[in-house]
């Protein structure tokens, strides 16, 4: 057997090492396109039955609803899609993927950075098929081509910031289904306590309050700014900062758990 | 840095809460060789290799890899070895390929050097067939021998080989036994840990038996074994009628003391010299005992541990 090869290649530098880890998210998806198909169905369900069955009674014609709505969807699926950020960290964990990466001479973060961005790909074609189904459906955007593109690519930066709560969930929990299960708790009630079904305004006071400071809401609002061709500056910009400030929290959090794991 | 030692420990101390899984291990490994480390599960194996891989960070006591510290110079160490861990570690939702080229690329091959390699590898693996393959339909023997080739996509100076057969067919042991060899041939010095002494016995130079977070005999195997005795010599007999005058036998003529199977037909005796034990099975002919089958077996771990701690090996188990 020749197997020695002991001439040791150029150390490659962080940016092409991240990018190295966000191929091999970018292969997970084309290998278990599944995984995507479970993250997208529960959103395409709710555009569907919240459309077609609430609609009428919510908004007055459904055709009226699913213009309230889609925006709303939009970051719900791209949202469930942060999960699976934890999720596959966490398998990497479980599986010991993660000891060999930890073992490799290469810029620390490299994996986590690599497959959050690998992860936005996945979160880009999430919006994709939500945007394609309102549009079959009817849904008239205002805010032209533009305006929709624009809140696609707000929507995959707040996704951004919020998958590193769940890398940092990934990291403490014990199991894939675990992590899972403790992500969908926690944005199923985020998500319903916020604007993407209904106005607030005819919520009873102490629950808008809440949906009121939910940065889901205010994700959604903006959503619904740009594709309806209405978006404040003010709005935009609180968006990014709550992504800032996530990334900023909980981006450090995950590398040092990763760091000191085991 | 021109030592000949691939590895200096001394006095490593590793707790988990109030564990202390690893308790003062002191190591020294020459380069170019199979280094043994032998112990039950919960003996410290695990956590010693981790450290030593600068996965995690020693609580007291210090250690150099090829000449660096593993705290202050990690990543340094990082460079020159590779961990081959417990749990197969390759990605199950890539192909044998794809794991490859990953790593190939991580270690900074550009795009055809790093295919090219794991081509290389795939073919001196006998993992060619499958290369295309989701990892996650391999047998286990194919996912070591993946797991061990994505560990010299650049061949290391040294490798941590993490209970390496465990759970595996004796054919794919083998062939995991073979890639070492081939791997130590070509100049890498290999650290092994390994719950089989038969394993220790066919590839390590040297042996360290650990428990209980300690090292607590050091040696060729050879000495080792000679430690406990060469083995036992193990008895079955066509009519049980028979087994108080085999146990007769086989205790004048090995100098020992014969002991009694649960197994109504069955007896063995510990055998210091193999030679002798020849002599009883024929002096057995000769007082008209009718033998099923007999056997001379080495010393099981179990024996290793009982001679050397007093303990079995079982008792440890945790985790």
């Amino acid at each position: 057997m020749a197997l020695a090869r002991t001439e040791r290649p150029r150390r490659p530098g962080p940016l092409s090492t991240a990018m190295t880890f966000g191929w091999r998210g970018m292969l997970k998806i084309k290998h278990v396109p599944e995984q995507l198909i479970d993250v997208t169905i529960t959103p395409v369900l709710f555009l569907l039955m919240f459309t077609y069955l609430f609609g009428g009674a919510l908004a007055g014609s459904t055709s009226e609803y699913l213009q309230y709505l889609l925006p709303g969807i939009l970051v719900q699926s791209v949202l469930f899609t942060c999960v699976y950020s934890g999720v596959a960290l966490n398998t990497d964990v479980t599986k010991g993927v993660v000891d060999r990466f930890r073992s490799l001479p290469i810029w620390r973060p490299a994996p986590l950075v690599g497959a959050v961005l690998g992860d936005s790909l996945r979160y880009a074609l999430a919006a994709t098929v939500v945007v394609v189904l309102g549009l079959v459906m009817g849904y008239g955007p205002d805010g032209g081509a533009g305006g929709v593109l624009a809140a696609m690519v707000l929507v995959v930066v707040f996704a951004f910031g919020l998958s590193w709560v769940f890398t940092t969930l990934g990291l403490l929990l014990r199991s894939p289904s675990a992590m899972m299960n403790a992500g969908f708790m926690s944005l199923f009630p985020l998500i319903f306590l916020s604007n993407v079904f209904v106005d607030p305004s005819t919520l009873p006071g102490w629950l808008e309050a809440f949906v009121d400071v939910n940065p889901i809401s205010h994700l959604v609002t903006v959503t619904r700014g740009l594709m309806g061709g209405d978006a404040t500056p003010g709005d935009i910009l609180l968006v990014l900062a709550e992504a800032a400030a996530l990334t900023v929290v909980f981006a450090p959090l995950t590398v040092r758990l990763y760091r000191g794991r085991g | 840095m021109t030592s000949t030692l691939a590895i200096e420990a001394s006095g490593l101390v590793k707790s988990f809460g109030a564990t202390r899984a690893v308790d003062g291990v002191d190591l020294n490994v020459a380069r170019g060789t199979v280094y043994g480390v032998l112990g039950p599960n919960g003996a410290g194996k695990t956590t010693t290799i981790r450290m030593l891989a600068t996965l995690l960070r020693p609580d007291a006591g210090s250690a150099r890899v090829l000449g660096r510290d593993i705290v202050t110079q990690a990543d340094e160490v990082r460079g020159l070895v590779s961990l081959t861990g417990q749990l197969a570690s390759v990605d199950d939702d890539l192909t044998g390929r794809e794991n490859l080229i990953l790593l190939g690329r991580l270690l900074g091959y550009r795009g055809k050097q790093a295919r090219g390699r794991a081509d290389d590898l795939l073919y001196a693996f006998a993992l060619d067939d499958a290369a295309d393959r989701l990892v996650k339909s391999y047998s286990g023997g194919m996912r070591r021998r993946l797991d061990i080739a994505a560990s010299i996509v650049v061949t290391p100076e040294l490798m941590f080989l993490d209970e390496p057969t465990t759970g595996l067919d004796p054919r794919s042991r083998n062939q995991v036994w073979d890639i070492v060899r081939a791997l130590v041939a070509e100049g890498t010095t290999v650290l092994l840990c390994t719950q089989y002494l038969d394993e220790a016995d066919q590839l390590a130079e040297r042996i360290a038996v650990i428990d209980r977070g300690t090292v607590i005999a050091e040696g060729t195997p050879g000495r080792l074994k000679a430690s406990v005795g060469q083995g036992a010599l193990h008895v079955r007999l066509l009519d049980p009628q028979q087994r108080d005058e085999a146990a007769r036998v086989l205790s004048r003529v090995l100098e020992a003391e014969t002991q009694l199977q649960a197994d109504v037909a069955a007896l063995s005796v510990p055998v210091s010299d193999t030679g002798r034990a020849s002599e009883a099975v024929a002096e057995l002919a000769g007082a008209g005992v009718a033998l099923a089958g007999f056997s001379l077996a080495q010393p099981s771990l179990d024996e290793v541990f009982l001679a050397l701690t007093g303990h079995p090996a079982e008792e440890e188990d945790d985790q």
